[in-house]
């Protein structure tokens, strides 16, 4: 029987672009393509008679024209005259800072209750319990409204801190006080702390399209280069632990070199702490960091920690008994053995899970339109689209701004999972 | 002499010294084993009793009985003494209505109610696919809860019978052929949808038929021109039936034989119904997107595998939040001027395009999740890609996924409460501010909040606690 | 045509048409009944009870205009709007109408191709403070906290009248008019603005009314009104005249109560055509002849919506002020029904 391997060569007929399988995956993925093209083609004429339709046109042109309104919190200099686009930088720093505190908030708190649900302390244990079941069941937007009205409605008022003469001289204390050495204060309208002042700064440099705060990019740049060096020196040590088994004592040259510089810096600047102070309606001088921001940081926190809680819890079970027993058997101590035993190899289950826990952080940071927190969505997405009527194009720049921090988050994270995960031998 | 002075009888065994058994034991043990365990009991110990004290008086000083908030800070100063605080759960006695329902009229909550209670029925058979006991007991629960639950909503006696009558139909197919019961899971949507929007009960009837054309006409043409192309004419055959047919049918037989209900208008959808209704309907439609989503992520070619990538990603990539948005503000500009439908529908559309992304993930997870050799045996059996994605991989995908699907759809349920900010009812802050517009009741803010979260806390946790469940059961018998 | 919108949403865009920008009148016509742009939901202005019933000062504009119609106040579905999102509904056509108190400016009658059909609501932004903070105007409030909500013009006219004073202020942006109240009377602002209705209506249901006052500088004019799309002139005059008529009735003494009366009794040519026993007025705006008098007979005429909703005696307690008739020293004039 002669074999059926040798397909017919020239006999190519139409029928083949659907019944061969050497031909049929292109024709289908001609044929999505084409559908693809088709329906792409038709939101496009949609859009542009939408366009027409109600007589708008689409630029970014809005971007440039004055804002007009007033941000509360600016993490860069920002007034009514700026411009919408620096309104949505100022935004997106806002976002931003959100996500990072969050991010840092969450992985400790995550962290810490993690291993405290499988402590064998029971109370402790049950305690933990209850509050992953309570934040993972209940939507976050009710975490957010709550922490914000409890931060709005149990905090003291500015004038309760006031100490007025009849105060001093009956010697009453006044109903509320500051903390921290009276460099931090708690009303009902934020948190006032202490703000970095220099008497010699560096200034701005100028550039035209925006300006430079010098002094924090001097700061920035010592600790970089700080770090840098620390970093070289520890690996310089390692390979002499390598070669010749004895560790050099590093330590005290390390913390050296990483506070010495930046300390040195700021010195050398004037570094002065300005104190808020009482003043009129409220405290001046300092930063005043908003409730919306801590109510937003806080339930953001929380809300993650309880799912990085079982992430973490999940990660320390999946490492077997075997590994703790062999590490005691070589005669590590506890300690040693939870650092370099157990969490190297929970490390490798935590870090997945938790980049999607990161993303979706920095996704929720858009739930601050519950507390009117001026982020992204509510500069660019919010006031400024209410204000321009540009629907499309602010809608369109928002998306495209968050799909960016998403995927640069994913693909940083992504890096250092790679970094941490077994090499493949 | 002969003393013994060995013991003849055993001596009763004494009891554990006392730090070694009861109450004292366990103590040393759960809670003071060590200096940091000491430490962390009496953190957790001070923790609570800071709670229970700042709250309680408030807890204690509950009124349930006021017309306004004012009267009920009257109550609670007149019982308590002035400067007490005291909750006013009053307000959920005048709005629990509105809370679970929205603004849907009262004498049809019955509806709502039926349509809850079988969708429980047309769950079970997914969950629990032809095991009787387990069918018997969903369904029996599904019963009583239907009686009391209608009852409670002075439902009228038509209601009655009917949610009775399918109800013992259902038991008795699941008593004589449970897998049959599969197809009342594929006749629910339509039939949830007739009792929840009301209407002619023709127009779902006839739009449940246009798949009957769509596989009819695969059947029938398709040993003529071949799988593919008998698809694409089924399609386009049911597309047909669906733009021109269906309107002119649904008359016809709406005047032959007319039965409807009160039709129900979807702005008047509202608190946890909206949720409900939000949540199950894109989880529902999300279901065939994402395998198809998964399976073109998985696939060998290049356009369709960047298709579905890109899709996937976008929506994965951008808050929910701006995807309502879109719902709202930019849907319309995509689509042909003048298109124009209401905004829940809009918000589904989105809804059940965000859970298909995070879904089409899950599932991949479980494709991942399958040992080669189910793949190769596959091909090995000769079989094709669409039989070998039906009858071997995705039967095994889909059932170790189910766990994960619930876990979306929990957070999906709790993501439905930011349709808020669009302007529709959520319970959460849709149905809280026009209570808080309602000059009796403005200024109120923890009661609304606590009623809410606890019932969001009991839904979602009763379902990941079932979601734990499976996944222990499904464990022991995959692999 | 009930919801033939199953499963096939997009089989569904095709048949469900109806032309923004053409024909509102046919549409509304057609489908039997009026949409209403509404608030989410704000004390006399625009607000559902438990059982659904919207009433309001906004909410009975759109129901006199659905009476002028249909003859009937009860075809009119009212569409929860934010503030984001009401331009928005009204432009694509999701609703027909918007009447949530939006203010009329130059920039959103021209850019955002919308027409402000008429004034209901004569309006100016002001400040609340309580009592004990001491202060007597606005210009003393350098350094203030100002609670302010999102989504308005009130947000610009804030900016511009700090910057003009020269004096600094410390924003909180608050979505809405509720959890304003609230941040306010927790004391995480100093000073509350909005428009000064809004205030008085805050400050009238304040269990210490006494304590706040409303300061004297009103630093924008907000005049409120009905929105219509823009390009749409017999929909946009239909709904200007039937707030006129209410005006006319107010002016001429025609009442809810009184209306079958008047009309059986009058010898006023002008109340004649308004009322639709003379002349062809209601077929004028391609309505019944009496639409306008089932407009009044529904809701009864401004003065009456006023009253009934926001005036002295509720517990919004509003002066009618700038909105009395200007026979009574007020601006609200209505032109001639000739």
């Amino acid at each position: 029987m002669a074999l059926a391997a040798d397909a017919p060569k020239d006999s190519f007929r139409l029928s083949m672009l659907v019944y061969d399988t050497r031909y049929r995956s292109y024709t289908i993925q001609i044929v999505v393509l084409v559908l693809f093209g088709m329906a792409l083609a038709w939101l496009l004429n949609n859009t542009a008679q939408n366009l027409a339709l109600r007589g708008k046109e689409f630029n970014f042109g809005f971007l440039w024209q004055r804002a007009g309104y007033d941000i509360g919190q600016q993490l860069i200099p920002y007034s009514n005259d700026s411009t919408h686009f620096r309104a949505l930088l100022v935004g997106l720093l806002n976002t931003l800072v959100v996500a990072f505190w969050g991010c840092i908030f969450a992985t400790v708190i995550g962290t810490i209750v993690g291993v405290l649900r499988l402590s064998k302390n029971w109370l402790v244990s049950r305690l933990m319990t209850v509050y992953v079941e309570m934040f993972r069941n209940v939507p976050l937007l009710l975490w957010i409204l709550l922490s914000y009205v409890i931060l709005s409605e149990t905090t003291p008022a500015p004038r309760d801190f006031r100490v007025t003469d009849e105060m001093a001289a009956a010697g009453t204390e006044p109903a509320a006080s500051m903390m921290f050495f009276d460099t931090v204060a708690v009303t009902n309208r934020g948190t006032n702390i202490p703000a970095p002042v220099f008497e010699r700064g560096l200034g701005t440099l100028d550039l035209g399209f925006m300006s430079l705060n010098l002094t924090f990019w001097a700061v920035a740049a010592v600790i970089v280069a700080s770090v840098f060096v620390n970093r070289r020196m520890v690996v310089g040590a390692r390979a002499q632990q390598e070669a010749t088994g004895i560790r050099p004592v590093i330590w005290w040259k390390s913390i050296l070199i990483l506070f010495g510089p930046v300390i040195a810096l700021l010195v050398a600047m004037g570094l002065d702490l300005e104190v808020p102070e009482l003043k009129g309606f409220n405290f001046q001088g300092g930063i005043l960091v908003a409730h919306s921001f801590t109510a937003l940081t806080i339930a953001l926190s929380l809300y993650t920690a309880a799912f990085v809680a079982e992430i973490v819890r999940a990660g320390i079970l999946a490492i077997s008994r075997g590994q703790t027993e062999a590490a005691f058997a070589l005669g590590l101590r506890p300690n040693r053995t939870m650092s370099l035993i157990i969490l190297p190899q929970a490390l490798r289950v935590i870090i997945p899970p938790l980049i999607s826990q990161y993303l979706n952080l920095t996704k929720n940071t858009s739930l601050g339109i519950a507390v009117s927190y001026l982020d992204l969505r509510g500069t660019l997405g919010g006031i400024t689209l209410n204000q321009t009527g540009r629907e499309l194009e602010s809608m369109l720049l928002m998306m495209m701004i968050y799909l960016s921090l998403s995927l640069i988050i994913s693909a940083v994270m992504n890096m250092y999972n790679r970094a941490v995960q077994l090499k493949a031998r | 002499m002969d003393q013994h002075f060995a013991r003849t009888d055993m001596l009763p065994p004494l009891p554990p010294p006392i730090a070694e058994r009861g109450a004292v034991k366990w103590m040393r043990e759960n809670l003071f084993s060590s200096a940091l365990n000491i430490v962390l009991t009496v953190l957790g110990v001070l923790a609570i009793f800071w709670l229970v004290k700042s709250s309680l008086p408030w807890w204690l000083n509950s009124v349930w009985n006021a017309n306004s908030l004012s009267e009920c800070r009257q109550i609670v100063a007149a019982n308590a003494g002035e400067g007490a605080t005291g909750a006013c759960w009053a307000m959920i006695r005048q709005w629990w209505g509105a809370f679970i329902f929205g603004f849907y009229p009262p004498d049809q909550w019955w509806r709502p109610i039926t349509a809850f209670g079988l969708l429980l029925s047309a769950l079970a058979p997914v969950l629990f696919s032809g095991q009787k006991r387990n069918l018997i007991i969903v369904l029996g629960g599904v019963a009583v809860f239907l009686l009391v639950a209608l009852t409670l909503a002075d439902a009228p006696g038509g209601a009655f019978a009917l949610a009775i009558l399918l109800v013992a139909g259902l038991l008795g197919l699941a008593l004589v052929q449970p897998g049959r019961l599969f197809w009342f899971t594929l006749v629910y949507p339509a039939l949830c949808f007739w009792l929840l929007w009301g209407g002619p009960i023709w127009s779902p009837i006839v739009a449940m038929a246009g798949f009957g054309v769509l596989y009819a006409v695969f059947r029938l043409s398709s040993s003529v021109i071949g799988l593919a192309p008998a698809a694409g004419a089924g399609i386009v055959a049911a597309a047909f039936w669906w733009l021109y047919l269906e309107e002119p049918v649904v008359r016809a037989l709406q005047t032959a034989l007319p039965f409807a209900l009160q039709s129900i208008n979807s702005d008047q959808f509202g608190g946890f119904l909206l949720a409900i209704v939000i949540g199950v309907t894109g989880i529902t439609f999300s279901l065939p997107i994402g395998i198809l989503l998964a399976l073109g992520r998985q696939s060998d070619m290049l356009i369709v595998k960047t298709l579905s990538v890109g899709f996937i990603e976008f929506i994965r990539g951008v808050p929910l939040i701006t995807l309502l948005f879109t719902a709202s503000l930019l849907l319309q500009y995509f689509l042909p001027p003048g298109t124009n439908f209401d905004i829940i529908l809009r918000v589904i559309i989105l809804v059940t395009f965000f859970a298909a992304a995070y879904l089409a993930e899950v599932i991949r997870g479980g494709l991942a999740a399958l040992p080669r050799g189910q793949y190769e045996a596959a091909d090995a059996l000769g079989l094709d890609y669409w039989r070998a994605q039906r009858l071997i991989i995705l039967p095994q995908a889909l059932k170790v996924s189910i766990p994960s699907i619930v876990s979306t759809f929990i957070g999906l349920f709790k993501d439905t409460t930011l349709v808020a900010f669009v302007g529709l009812m959520d319970p959460l802050k849709g149905v809280t501010q026009i209570v808080r517009a309602d000059i009796n009741w403005k200024g109120i803010y923890w009661e609304p909040y606590i009623f809410v979260g606890a019932i969001f806390f009991l839904i979602c946790f009763g379902m990941s606690r079932y979601s734990m469940h499976l996944e222990r059961k499904l464990k022991t018998d995959h692999r | 045509m009930k919801k033939s919108v199953f499963f096939g949403a997009l089989a569904a865009t095709t048949l469900v048409a109806g032309l923004a920008g053409a024909a509102t009148l046919e549409d509304v016509k057609a489908r039997g009944e009026l949409i209403c742009g509404s608030n989410t939901g704000l004390t006399g202005f625009g607000a559902p009870d438990a059982s659904g019933n919207w009433t309001g000062f906004d909410v009975d504009l759109c129901r006199a205009v659905a009476a002028a119609i249909f003859g009937d106040a009860t075809k009119v579905k009212f569409v929860p709007t934010t503030g984001e999102t009401r331009f928005t509904a009204l432009q694509s056509g999701e609703v027909d109408l918007l009447v949530r108190n939006s203010t009329w400016t130059a920039s959103r009658d021209s850019e955002l191709a919308l027409d402000f059909v008429a004034v209901n609501y004569y309006d100016g932004q002001g400040f609340m403070v309580k009592k004990d903070l001491g202060v007597s105007s606005a210009k003393e409030l350098d350094g203030a906290t100002v609670c302010i909500q999102t989504g308005t013009t009130t947000e610009l006219n804030l900016a511009d009248f700090f910057k003009q004073n020269n004096i600094t202020y410390q924003p909180v942006t608050v979505n809405d008019d509720s959890e304003a109240q609230r941040q306010y009377l927790a004391g995480a602002c100093d000073a509350y603005t909005t428009d000064a209705s809004g205030l008085a209506a805050s400050r009238a249901t304040m269990p210490d009314a006494e304590n706040h006052i409303i300061l004297p500088e009103i630093i924008s004019k907000e005049p409120l009104g009905p929105v219509v799309r823009h390009g749409d002139n017999q929909w946009a005059d239909l709904v200007r005249w039937t707030f006129y008529a209410l005006l006319v009735a107010e002016e001429k003494g025609i009442t809810q109560a009184n209306v079958e009366e008047v009309l059986a009794s009058t010898a006023d040519e002008e109340v004649k055509r308004l009322l639709g026993a003379s002349g062809d007025m209601g077929a004028k705006f391609g309505l019944d002849n009496a639409a306008f008098k089932n407009a009044i007979k529904a809701v009864g005429n401004y003065g009456e919506i006023f009253a009934r909703n926001i005036g002295e005696g509720t517990s919004i307690n509003l002066a009618r002020g700038l909105n009395a008739l200007w026979t009574q020293g007020g601006l609200q004039y209505a032109p001639p029904f000739r």
